[in-house]
C-alpha cells in the first residue's frame, strides 16, 4: 500500500477554488443583509390623563412659553410671526437663555456659572424667558401636518438644548449626545450640562382643522 | 530562488472569517414590513444602551393599496393593526421584558415622512393610555450644512 502511493502524483484537493466560493458566499451576506439602526429622536410622552380629574391649572407666565406652531400646510408661526425653520435653533436658544427676571438665587447663580459664549446670548429681553428653569418650548402641530416637518422642528429644539448643554461641558454637541452615562464619568458630563436647564419641550395635542 | 508572488494560500481563511463575522453579527429579519418606510432624516440622534428594551411600531401607506387601502396603516409585529389595539400589543411586549425592566419600554415609531400628525398623535395618544411614555422616533442621520 504505503510503496505503492509513493509513485503516485499527490491526491491533494485543489483549494484554489475555495477563495472564489467564501467570496461569494460572503457578498451574498452582504447583499441580503440590512444593519437594524437603532438611532432616533427620543421624547417623554406626557403621562396619561384621568377623564375625571381636570388638567391642572399651572399658571405660567406667557413670556416663558415660546410658542411654535405648524399648520397643515407646514408652514411655521414662531412667537406669532411667520417664519421657516431657518435659525429656529438659535432663536430657541436665546429665549431660553434670556435671564429677563431671574427670581432666584438659583436662577443668577446658574448665570454665573455659564461660559462666557452662552452668557453673551442673555439678552434680557422683558418679553422673552425669566430664566432657563421656567422656560418652556412648545410645538402645537395640526393633524395635517406632515411628520417630516414636525420631526424637523422637534430636532432643532432638540439641537438648542444640546448646543447649550454641550457648551457647558466644553464638548462638541455630537459627543455630548453620545454620551450614553455608561460610566460614572459620563453620567457626571451629562448631569453638569443639564443642571438647572431641563429640557422642557412640551407637544400640544394636534388641531383637528384640515388634518384626516 | 523563490517563486515571485503573494502566496494567497491564506486568503480562504480570511474571507471565510469575514464570512464569519457577518453571519454572527447581523439580525436576519423576522417581519415582513407591510407599510412604506422612507424613514426621515434629523441631526439629534441618539442611541440607546439596550437593545432589548426596544419594540418597533410602524407607521406609513401600505405597500399592499388593493387590499389595505392608502390611508396610513400601523403595523406591529406583522400584522396591520387599529390604534385601539396598541394598548394590547404594548402590554404584550411589555410581559415579554424581565421585571425590572418593564417600566423602561421603549417604543421606536419608525414612521414614513409623507405620514401626517394625525395618524401619530393617536397612536401616542394610546402609548400614553398604555404608560409606554419613552418613544424614539426612528430616523437617519442627515449631513449638515455649515
Amino acid at each position: 500500500m504505503g510503496a505503492r502511493k509513493k509513485n503516485r502524483p499527490s491526491q491533494e484537493v485543489n483549494a484554489g477554488s475555495m477563495a472564489d466560493i467564501a467570496f461569494l458566499l460572503l457578498i451574498f451576506f452582504l447583499v441580503t443583509t440590512t444593519i437594524a439602526s437603532d438611532k432616533g429622536i427620543l421624547n417623554i410622552l406626557p403621562p396619561k390623563q384621568d377623564p375625571n380629574v381636570p388638567p391642572p391649572d399651572i399658571k405660567v407666565n406667557e413670556r416663558n412659553i415660546f410658542t411654535i406652531l405648524i399648520n397643515a400646510n407646514d408652514q411655521l408661526l414662531v412667537e406669532g410671526e411667520y417664519s421657516d425653520t431657518e435659525g429656529l435653533d438659535m432663536k430657541v436658544k436665546e429665549f431660553i437663555l434670556n435671564f429677563g427676571n431671574p427670581t432666584d438665587e438659583e436662577a443668577v447663580q446658574l448665570f454665573n456659572g455659564l461660559p462666557p459664549s452662552l452668557k453673551a446670548l442673555a439678552r434680557r429681553l422683558p418679553e422673552s424667558s425669566d430664566d432657563p428653569g421656567e422656560a418652556v418650548v412648545s410645538i402645537k402641530t395640526n393633524r395635517g401636518t406632515s411628520y417630516a416637518t414636525y420631526l424637523e422642528v422637534f430636532d432643532l429644539v432638540k439641537k438648542a438644548y444640546f448646543d447649550i448643554y454641550a457648551e457647558r461641558v466644553n464638548l462638541d454637541t455630537d459627543e455630548y449626545r453620545g454620551l450614553t452615562g455608561k460610566d460614572d464619568a459620563e453620567v457626571s458630563l451629562q448631569d453638569r450640562g443639564k443642571e438647572g436647564i431641563p429640557m422642557a419641550i412640551s407637544i400640544a395635542e394636534p388641531d383637528k382643522l384640515g388634518g384626516n | 530562488m523563490a517563486e515571485p508572488g503573494i502566496s494567497t494560500a491564506s486568503l480562504p481563511d480570511i474571507v471565510f472569517m469575514l464570512l464569519f463575522f457577518f453571519m454572527v453579527t447581523t439580525v436576519l429579519r423576522e417581519q415582513d414590513i407591510l407599510v412604506e418606510q422612507k424613514i426621515p432624516a434629523a441631526t439629534q440622534l441618539q442611541k440607546l444602551q439596550k437593545k432589548t428594551l426596544i419594540s418597533y411600531i410602524f407607521i406609513g401607506k401600505p405597500k399592499n393599496t388593493a387590499l389595505y387601502g392608502v390611508e396610513p396603516r400601523v403595523q406591529a409585529n406583522d400584522a396591520l393593526i387599529q390604534p385601539a389595539d396598541i394598548r394590547q400589543w404594548v402590554n404584550q411586549e411589555r410581559d415579554m421584558l424581565p421585571e425590572a425592566d418593564r417600566g423602561l419600554i421603549t417604543i421606536s415609531i419608525k414612521a414614513d415622512r409623507d405620514v401626517k400628525m394625525g395618524p401619530i398623535s393617536d397612536v401616542q395618544f394610546e402609548l400614553r393610555e398604555a404608560d409606554a411614555r419613552r418613544v424614539l422616533y426612528a430616523s437617519i442621520g442627515k449631513v449638515v450644512k455649515d
